[in-house]
């Protein structure tokens, strides 16, 4: 066996008393192609961040090309040949092509004055490494993601890399895309250069990983030749538990929609969006970061007013321009980032509850009630399984799972129609994804009608009785929940 | 490539300032004539070292009003030293002490920002303030008149002599020269050092920069004690301009700058611009401030003027981006 690239052994970082990683190992061999695979959260991150040097474990060791490293340094790392691609690529929108792939090489030559007709033939060179070619001169904040991403690539390569650490590049890539990003891999590894794949999306980590180490609440679980492992024992690994396929179906005969769009559209946004929903569904609406659908949704919630189409709700046409006017229709939307738009984080978990219900908690002399207060609450919290000791507390003090039901509790205080959520559980532990879960489907069986908005398959797969895909602005398929699975998936997509 | 040039900035701020020239002429003849021209030029020699300071900031994401007061600063506290100690050596050495007082005050500016990551707008409205009252309450309050002679002859010197049809002679100060050099050597330094590079990559994304391996640190050092050092040199040249050091001198004239660059399409949000728009911009709002009073508009208009091209050269971009930018970001196909 040859002797591996990267070798870390029990790694361990903690982060204020928190423990990231509780001795974590991995092994990565030259010229192979590994997946690093794990919920939100789990330490992926952390472990990417010590192997780039840019954390130092509190205790384990790193061996890099048989050399031991106490004190990794992200330079030392960049010089033993380790490139990471993080999600947002770090690359310079301002500067040219050209500058963004060969300005890293330049600077590590310690070049003190920089020659353009060189720049662009370093450029041209790492493009044509990888097959691509874009033009040098353009401005990168001119290009698509899935182009910006191959510049990151390219310029890893310029670094003399031999291990490339791909962080989630398929977030915003389109299938095509993705078929074209493993074919680049598959190049790398024919050079000889390793690549850790970081991903949690089960299909994508078969199609492409020759080996696979699994990562949970930051322990290592098992580093397995993916040739062995199955999407069961996949999933086993990740999340603990064992996959039970449970799913969600609703009887909407003889139902009025509760919510109805007819050519719905906003320019330059999406088009021709009509959509059903019955009270007691759960519509689930996926596609790629980008397609439309975080704009469909804030549309229906009057941020993004509609430029064309209509929309009924229970029969009844309403134009729905404004917040106020959504709120007033019963409609709620819990948005995608829960720190910056949903939530007032220095403040209590109380007062988040009540933000959008305090007109109803006053007294006659338009005083608020402490007593309604508490009793709402109190039963809040009681029924979503916030897990605190006081409600006083800032809502930042609580985990990531227990803020998004805070969240939660604040809009369904207000005894919501419609509720709209957009990852509901991203960056959420598993525990409280489940609960989540319960608490929605608990809320569509009362009658309510609920729009998921999702990039988890297995999410929308157990929890909609129906999922629509969208792509570039345009519902491109529906597919009943109990039938959604990557293949589905992809065929919606192109339609 | 031409298509490109007709969509820039610098291509808009050409056709506006030609039709300004050609209506200002049609009003007044003696717009044209070489005095006033030269005039116009005389009066950007100062304002075109500080439009380079400021662009520079601008292009590495921050912003710096304190240059006035690291100029004043540094020329007063220069003469003050050269006038008590009897000097009558070279122009050169003034030049070197107000270029290391601009230095070691640029330093300060760049301590707060670069090591204790406080917002730029702040520290330099801050040590704006600091420095310029210190100078008043430390090192003086009135005016200088008694110049060293090196610096007086050097006021004196002119190239480009040219006796005029009434017979006055007119000449442009030695001083276009430095001023030119330093337009010269910046614009260089921006395009094909790295260092110029490391500025425009900070400014268009700081933590990329730092993951590529550029040090924000060094960075903002070099920005600002460079920065602090071109105004030092300007303060010397206005004083010697002036042949006169006033220690109130220069102070306010911050936002005028600051408006002929982001005038000249530097973006405020940093990694956007050129010598070239900023050398523009400043030619346009010298033109107003000089030349308006000369098509009979009172000179109480051109703050107004000024404003109003203000606001509406960057609204006109903004509204421009946001069209290119809901074209790109178009979903729709």
């Amino acid at each position: 066996m040859e002797s591996p690239l990267i070798q870390l052994e029990n790694i361990t970082k903690s982060f204020g008393g928190v423990k990231a990683l509780k001795g974590v190992s991995l092994t990565i061999q030259p010229g192979e192609i590994h997946c690093l695979a794990g919920e939100n959260g789990c330490g992926k991150s952390t472990l990417i961040k010590v192997m780039s040097g840019v954390h130092t474990p509190d205790h384990g060791q790193i061996f890099i090309n048989g050399k031991k490293y106490k004190h990794l340094s992200p330079l030392e790392a960049i010089k033993e040949g380790i490139q990471v691609i993080y999600q947002d690529f770090s690359i310079f929108p301002n500067l040219t092509v050209a500058e963004n792939i060969a300005l890293g090489s330049e600077l590590s030559a310690k070049r003190k004055v920089v020659s353009w007709p060189n720049m662009r033939r370093i450029a041209k060179e790492a493009l044509s490494k990888i097959n691509v070619d874009l033009e040098l001169n353009e401005k990168v904040e001119n290009l698509s993601v899935a182009d910006k991403q191959l510049i990151a690539i390219s310029r890893a390569l310029m670094q003399k890399a031999k291990l490339i650490v791909m962080d989630e590049p398929t977030t915003a890539l389109t299938h095509k895309e993705v078929d074209a990003l493993f074919k680049v891999i598959n190049g790398l590894k024919q050079d000889g250069i390793s690549v850790l794949f970081v991903s949690h999306k089960l299909e994508e980590i078969f199609a492409i990983s020759e080996r696979i180490t699994i990562l949970r609440n930051g322990s290592n679980v098992i580093s397995e030749q993916a040739k062995n492992m199955d999407t069961e024992k996949l999933v086993y690994h990740m999340t603990g538990r064992k996959l039970q396929d449970k799913y969600y179906d609703v009887d909407v005969k003889n139902k009025v929609p509760i919510l109805r769009t007819d050519k719905f559209g906003l320019d330059h946004s999406f088009e021709n969006v009509s959509i059903e929903i019955y009270p007691g569904e759960i519509v689930g609406l996926t596609g790629l970061l980008g397609s439309g659908r975080t704009e469909l949704a804030e549309s229906l919630f009057g941020l993004l007013p509609a430029t064309s189409g209509r929309v009924f709700i229970n029969s009844k046409e309403i134009k729905i321009d404004s917040v106020q006017k959504a709120v007033k229709e019963k409609i709620v939307y819990v948005p995608e980032d829960r720190l910056t738009e949903g939530l007032f984080l220095e403040q209590s978990i109380e007062r988040n509850i009540i933000a959008s219900t305090v007109v109803s908690l006053l007294t006659k002399l338009k005083m608020l009630n402490q007593d309604k207060i508490n009793q709402s609450v109190e039963n809040w919290i009681d029924k979503l399984g916030v897990v605190t000791h006081s409600s006083k507390l800032p809502v930042k003090a609580l985990s990531g799972g227990n803020q998004q039901k805070v969240v939660l509790a604040k809009w369904l205080s207000s005894n919501p129609n419609i509720l709209i959520l957009n990852g509901p559980t991203v960056g959420v532990d598993i525990g409280a994804k489940e609960d989540i879960h319960n608490i929605i489907k608990d809320l569509a069986k009362d009658g309510l009608g609920v729009l998921l908005i999702s990039d988890d398959l297995t999410e929308l797969r157990q929890n909609c009785n129906r999922v629509l895909v969208m792509n570039k602005g345009r519902i491109s398929g529906e597919v009943r929940g109990r039938d959604f699975n990557q293949k589905t998936w992809s065929e919606l997509q192109e339609a | 490539m031409y298509n490109k040039f007709f969509q820039t900035t610098e291509f808009y701020l050409i056709v506006i300032i030609s039709l300004l020239f050609l209506t200002i002429g049609s009003q007044n003849s003696a717009f044209f004539s070489i005095n006033n021209m030269f005039d116009l030029i005389r009066s950007g020699i100062v304002p075109g070292i500080f439009v380079v300071c400021a662009l520079i900031v601008l292009v590495s994401g921050g912003i710096d009003v304190s240059f006035p007061a690291i100029a004043a600063f540094s020329m007063f506290t220069t003469t003050t030293i050269l006038s008590e100690a009897g000097f009558n050596g070279p122009i050169i050495v003034p030049f070197l002490i107000g270029g290391a007082i601009g230095f070691i005050l640029g330093i300060i500016n760049a301590v707060f920002i670069a090591l204790f990551k406080l917002p730029t707008l702040i520290v330099t409205l801050g040590t704006s303030s600091l420095f310029s009252g210190f100078l008043l309450t430390f090192i003086g309050s009135s005016q200088i008149s008694n110049l060293p002679t090196s610096m007086l002859n050097f006021s004196k010197m002119q190239i480009l002599k040219f006796t005029d049809e009434t017979g006055i002679v007119v000449g442009l100060p030695i001083s276009v020269l430095v001023t030119a050099g330093i337009v010269i050597l910046v614009s260089l330094l921006l395009k094909y050092t790295m260092i110029g590079r490391s500025i425009y990559a900070f400014g268009g994304d700081p933590a990329s920069a730092e993951r590529v391996g550029f040090s924000p640190v060094f960075i903002q050092f070099f920005v600002y004690s460079f920065v602090g050092m071109l105004s030092g040199i300007a303060g010397i040249m206005h004083t010697s301009m002036m042949r006169n050091s006033n220690p109130v001198d220069l102070m306010g004239s911050e936002l005028l700058i600051i408006a002929a660059v982001v005038l000249g399409g530097t973006r405020i949000s940093g990694g956007h611009g050129t010598i070239k728009g900023a050398l523009l911009g400043l030619l346009l709002v010298i033109t107003i401030q000089n030349s308006l009073i000369l098509m009979g508009i009172p000179s109480y208009w051109q703050r107004f003027v000024i404003g109003a091209l203000i606001l509406i050269g960057t609204g006109l971009t903004a509204v421009q981006v946001k069209k290119t930018n809901a074209k790109r970001k178009s979903i729709l196909t």
